[in-house]
């Protein structure tokens, strides 16, 4: 007898989010597809060359996305990883291992382009200062909960230690934010801040949000198939794994009628 | 526009090393990240659809 507000709850079991996540990605491929496209488009037939950095700056509309990724996914990671462990959430701790992949990546990205940035305009791939050694310190982060899960077998044990590593890795988030303003470094200042009118041309800055919008949408349709993964090889010995995996192949909808 | 021809897009105002070395590598890992997550998909899948063949009669 739960009122109809519980209903919610459902998709916390992992074969009703099989479904569900399984309906949403191809929306989340088009969502990333239409931005990438009009935020590629306006980044570089649209927006002016910059006056001091010409047109290097316009690495610009992947480095920040990539960099915020980076930081967000983790902070979300954590998050799932402490709800997944705190309420013993199975489906919340393989939403934090389906997360770390990709925000690994977007780590090397933000690392990778920020050197092909950091070439022309300060004269060096990389430098030991506070912003990029505290995002460099992300990716071994990113690392070292992969390998732990990974190492352990029992997968609910597991969790729980790439949760510890999660939560206490999460206070390097906030380092690497404002170590611009903490630390005397080479990196600038945020381009973009809540107190603060934001300091680049509106074409440039539309450009960056859009193509910040497109990489969420890659994020959660990575995510979303790979929790759906996790979730088959944890689940394999389930009932409903088994009908979802056989529903798909008889062209029914995976998991719906569970 | 701000070109005045392709050559002049791709040179990027001599950066084009630059920008498009971070370009190739963004797009080169956000091509194959997918194609990995879906054939551990379908691996999953396919397991699946293994041992429940297994088990039928």
């Amino acid at each position: 007898m739960s009122p109809p507000s519980f209903r919610l709850f459902q998709f916390a079991a992992p074969a009703r989010f099989y479904g569900l996540a399984g309906a949403l990605v191809p929306w989340c491929w088009a969502a990333f597809a239409a931005l990438a496209a009009v935020g590629l488009w306006i980044g570089f037939f649209v927006a002016p060359t910059d006056a001091t950095q010409g047109e290097s700056y316009r690495i610009i509309f992947i480095h920040v996305p990539a960099a915020w990724m980076s930081m967000l996914l983790y902070l979300v990671m954590a998050f799932w990883a402490a709800i997944g462990w705190a309420f013993n959430a199975r489906l919340a701790s393989m939403t934090a291992r389906a997360i770390a992949p990709t925000g690994a990546m977007f780590t090397f990205l933000a690392l990778w382009t920020g050197a092909f940035w950091g070439k022309p305009t300060w004269g060096t791939w990389w430098v030991w200062d506070a912003r990029l050694t505290s995002e460099l310190i992300l990716l071994f982060l990113y690392a070292g909960f992969l390998s732990i899960v990974s190492a352990i077998d029992d997968p609910r044990r597991a969790d729980r230690a790439g949760a510890l590593v999660a939560i206490v890795g999460s206070i390097n988030v906030p380092i690497i934010y404002f170590s611009v303003r903490w630390w005397n470094t080479l990196h600038q200042g945020a381009s973009v801040s809540l107190d603060a009118a934001p300091r680049m041309a509106s074409m440039m800055l539309t450009a960056m949000l859009l193509m910040t919008l497109a990489f969420w949408a890659y994020a959660f349709a990575v995510v979303f198939t790979r929790t759906r993964a996790i979730v088959l090889e944890r689940d394999r010995h389930a009932g409903w794994a088994r009908e979802a995996v056989h529903a798909t192949r008889t062209g029914g909808t995976p998991g719906m009628q569970t | 526009m701000m070109w005045n021809s392709a050559s002049e897009f791709f040179a990027m105002g001599g950066y084009g090393l630059y920008v498009w070395g971070a370009y190739a590598v963004t797009l080169a890992c956000m091509a194959i990240e997918p194609m990995l997550v879906l054939q551990r998909l379908r691996t999953a899948r396919r397991a699946l659809a293994l041992a429940a063949e297994a088990d039928a009669p």
